[in-house]
């Protein structure tokens, strides 16, 4: 030991002019590693960044325009003759009546000259599908316009709602336009009289989805989100937080506890599809269960959330300090006073935390729905938990998969909204968790 | 390790015990913790319980309100008694003896709630409040005397863990006092305070003697010297010396308890 | 003190006390010697010498007051520790009175002159060398926490009272015979009371190291066998 220390002894780097040089050289080296790992950090998130920027740009860019639509207003003669010729003013009657008529002799009316039967055939599809409906609606509503004469708008077709947007071109050959030369005249006859112009696309939000894309919505989508969240919510986070109280605070530490540790980690990692075909098994053809239905959604992506939620919930609760713990204990409370006055107090800022991941994790998720019939074609607006419904992801993954050049921007314009879904969902859970933090 | 040294040295206590320990044994699942401790804890006296970190002293306190029942591990046999009351009898409701025994931590544990709010939690739980004005009666006397009342009383609504690190222990204190235990039992009080809160909690301990039975276990021998009329060395899991204060700290007849209290282990 | 202490630098501060302790016993016990010598062979030089080296003792005395105070304050002595460092101040009060009577005996070597009795001279240098061999054995017995030496010291204390008794006698005679012979044998007498005075003082230090090392005071009811307090009429005396 006493050659050792002898042979090997260390001298302050101030002891020579060549070991300060050394001491400097290596003091540079390892700013100059320091400098660099930062510019890397930097590098990454400014990949992210940019990323970020150029996915949300897109999106925006294609589905803004997705939020206008294209209307034309028509001075309507609303016929008592075809609407209610025996003057029932019964609803149903006056709802049920022929206005593809009265449009036809709105358009006849402003063109004169359109005579032939192919011409007028044209003529009348560049009104949307859906106008008759428009018109039908409005005057059910209002039953005492009949025999007048009004000036309404009613929605044109896509192709002419495109061709506005500039996304139809117009000096292609005919035969490859989906729009021919006459229509284009009906149209741009119908702009310069300043009928035809863009309006706000309320349709997008207030109604269902439609195999027209002019009459196509997302509120049936949004509506059975926020269901199929409900649900989600509602048997997800009492359960996430009640299995995790009980395996932090009572479950005694013995294998099965551990192995239940184990299985609820691995249960976060399980593909969601997986949790599909056990829906589909379980609650469809086991319970028979409603298809399509939000109540069986919930329930699905409930048992995806469930092990996201419980971790977060025992992390939330390991992180409340044992002194409390021990402080109430030593009061005289009970185990469960304990858990009720102060653990779950103090650790329910992290169990929201946990609970807005384990919803957002929900909203976004589209596999399982699909196992589970949530992707079909449905118009009308979910009016229960049991009524079918789709979803906002699964829209979007429907509208995507549609030929017609309107979805495009439709598509982003429901991301944009699924988005906007989000952030507000985040920003409730967020405003809540503060409060209750304020709280204490 | 050589076998263990079981002897205990105990100057009898010369008063009323106030609880008495019989022939107590502690496992942590297959390691003893406490070997056959036999130890009385002097009605209106402040026992000091000293030794060297894993000695057994502070497990031996939680023995006292059973806070030892939480640790699944923790199997405990032997007879302790407060007044004649064994605390581990069957009809013997742990609620009831926390009521009776009070805690006061290592580490000031307000609760994340107002004072006002800290020190009414005890006699919320056992009911002990008749009406509004007497939890305010029963929590401004806590306060006054746990000397926090002056400090505190225009800011009893505020949250209590705003305090100092010594005002919180009060705090403590008074939440403690608050459901008028017979004992109090302390776990290091003044090991996160600074000296000026520290002699001020010591003046509080001196004080509190009249009307409670102290149990405290410190690192700190002066402070035990400062504060205890009875001194407990534990090590390695033995009550090795028993006897009065002045005793212990002038004149130790076991040689363990000589070498701890002049600084010769490790 | 077997086993030593956590924090060394301790054990090198009580090592330094009690060094000191016994260096300042050594100059004490030799001041003794040497005042009893200088007295014997009225060695003025000697008895100077021994008037100056007090001075060391004295200083010895302030240094471990300070060394004690120190170990105090910083410290925090417990059981042997604090008993040590107390009863080394004491034992440090007791070598400096022990001094001084040392320093008062020298002082005497001019005084006395040549008109004393020679009878009586013979039982100075035997007081001296008990008192001598006290202060030695005390010192031992701190030395070597010898428990049995210093009650033995505190037992030999009877014995020099006695000699001292016999001295004061032979004394009081001596002068009511010849008053000439007053002034020498009243400096006689406060010689055999000053060694008389430091065998209390070893007596004294005999018991800080029996409460240094047991804990225990030595009881309290030691033999007194000075009975000169009481003496008031010559004719009591046998």
């Amino acid at each position: 030991m006493t050659d050792v220390a002898g042979k090997f002894t260390v001298e302050p780097f101030s002891a020579s002019a060549e070991k300060r040089e050394r001491f400097n050289r290596l003091l540079k080296k390892r700013y100059a590693a320091e400098a660099r790992f930062k510019m890397w950090g930097i590098v990454a998130v400014s990949v992210a960044v940019v990323f970020l920027v150029l996915l949300l740009g897109s999106i925006l860019l294609q589905g803004a325009s997705a939020f206008s639509t294209t209307k034309v207003e028509l001075e309507l003669y609303l016929d008592p003759a075809v609407i209610d010729p025996q003057g029932t003013k019964d609803p149903q009657t006056i709802a049920s009546a022929d206005y593809n008529q009265i449009l036809r002799a709105s358009m006849s009316k402003l063109f004169p000259e359109v005579q032939g039967r192919r011409e007028r055939r044209d003529m009348m599809s560049l009104l949307s599908s859906g106008a008759a409906y428009e018109v039908a609606g409005h005057v059910r509503d209002n039953p005492d316009l009949i025999g007048q004469t009004i000036r309404f708008e009613v929605l044109t077709d896509d192709l002419v709602d495109m061709l506005r947007k500039g996304y139809i071109e117009r000096n292609v050959p005919e035969a490859d336009r989906k729009l021919n030369d006459f229509q284009l005249g009906i149209y741009d006859k119908l702009v310069a009289t300043g009928a035809l112009g863009g309006a706000f696309n309320t349709e997008l939000i207030t109604t269902g989805d439609s195999r027209e894309p002019e009459n196509a919505g997302l509120w049936g989508a949004v509506v059975g989100s926020f269901l199929t969240l409900v649900v989600t919510l509602g048997i997800a986070f009492p359960l996430g937080v009640m299995a995790a109280v009980y395996l932090e605070e009572f479950a005694p530490k013995n294998r099965i506890t551990d192995m239940i540790e184990v299985n609820i980690n691995n249960l976060a990692a399980v593909p969601s599809i997986v949790f599909g075909l056990l829906g589909l098994a379980v609650f469809l053809n086991f319970f028979g269960m409603p298809r399509s239905a939000p109540v069986v959604g919930g329930l699905v992506l409930a048992l995806q959330a469930l092990p996201i939620i419980i971790i977060a919930s025992r992390a939330a609760i390991k992180a409340v300090p044992p002194s409390i713990r021990e402080a109430a204990l030593g009061m005289g409370a009970s185990p469960l006073q304990t858990v009720m006055h102060h653990t779950l107090p103090l650790s329910m800022p992290g169990m929201l935390t946990g609970a807005i991941l384990g919803m957002a994790h929900a909203l976004g998720e589209t596999a399982p729905l699909l196992m589970i019939g949530m992707v079909a074609f449905i118009v009308d607006i979910p009016s229960g938990f049991s009524s079918p419904a789709t979803v906002l992801p699964v829209q979007i993954y429907l509208w995507a998969d549609s030929p017609e050049r309107a979805f495009v921007e439709k598509t982003s314009a429901a991301i944009i909204v699924l988005l906007l879904f989000l952030i507000s969902m985040n920003a409730i859970a967020i405003y809540l968790r503060k409060k209750f933090e304020r709280k204490w | 390790m050589t076998t263990l040294d079981f002897t205990t040295h105990t100057v009898p206590l010369d008063g009323k015990a106030k609880i008495s320990a019989k022939n107590v044994n502690l496992w942590y699942g297959e390691k003893q913790a406490l070997h056959n401790i036999n130890l009385e804890v002097g009605e209106n006296q402040v026992t000091a319980l000293i030794g060297p970190s894993g000695c057994g002293k502070s497990t031996f306190l939680r023995c006292l309100n059973r806070m030892n029942d939480t640790i699944t591990s923790c199997r405990i046999q032997g007879d302790i008694r407060i007044d004649g009351d064994d605390i581990y009898a069957q009809a013997l409701d742990v609620v009831h003896l926390r009521a009776r025994v009070g805690m006061v931590f290592q580490k000031p544990n307000p609760f994340p709630k107002s004072i006002f709010e800290n020190v009414a939690y005890g006699p919320r739980l056992h009911g002990l409040a008749e009406s509004k004005d007497h939890m305010e009666h029963i929590v401004k006397s806590s306060l006054e005397r746990a000397g926090l009342w002056k400090e505190v009383s225009d800011r009893l609504q505020s949250p209590g863990t705003g305090l100092s690190g010594g005002q919180q222990q009060r705090l403590c204190i008074a939440r403690a006092i608050a459901v008028s235990p017979e004992v109090i039992l302390m776990d290091e009080p003044c090991s996160a305070l600074d000296p000026i809160a520290t002699a001020k909690i010591e003046e509080l301990i001196d004080e509190l003697r009249e009307n409670f039975t102290i149990a405290i276990v410190t690192h700190s021998m002066q402070q035990a010297a400062r504060v205890s009329q009875r001194t407990a060395f534990f090590h390695l899991g033995v009550l090795v010396e028993n006897g009065p204060t002045e005793g212990i700290f002038t004149n130790p007849v076991d040689k363990r308890t000589q070498d701890y209290v002049t600084g010769r282990f490790g | 003190m077997a086993a030593t202490h956590t924090v060394s630098a301790f054990d090198a501060e009580l090592n330094a006390l009690k060094t000191k302790v016994l260096r300042m016993g050594g100059i004490a016990e030799a001041n003794v010697a040497a005042a009893v010598q200088a007295v014997m062979r009225r060695d003025k030089a000697l008895a100077e010498r021994t008037i100056t080296s007090d001075q060391r003792i004295d200083v010895f005395d302030s240094e471990i007051s300070e060394l004690v105070t120190r170990l105090l304050a910083l410290r925090q002595p417990m059981a042997i520790d604090l008993r040590f460092i107390v009863g080394t101040l004491k034992i440090a009060t007791d070598l400096e009175r022990i001094g001084d009577y040392a320093k008062n005996i020298a002082k005497r070597t001019t005084a006395i002159g040549t008109a004393v009795p020679t009878q009586p001279m013979h039982a100075i240098p035997r007081m001296g060398e008990m008192v001598l061999s006290m202060v030695k054995d005390v010192l031992d017995a701190l030395s070597n926490e010898d428990v049995e030496k210093a009650v033995a010291v505190r037992d030999r204390d009877a014995i020099l009272d006695e000699l001292y008794n016999s001295v004061f006698r032979e004394l009081l005679t001596y002068m009511m015979e010849d008053p000439r012979t007053i002034t020498g044998c009243t400096h006689l007498l406060f010689i055999a009371k000053n060694l008389e005075r430091i065998g209390d003082h070893a007596t004294n230090m005999a018991e800080a190291v029996y409460y240094i090392v047991t804990g225990n005071r030595m009881y309290n009811d030691r033999p007194k066998a000075d009975v000169t307090a009481e003496i008031t009429d010559p004719s009591q005396i046998a």
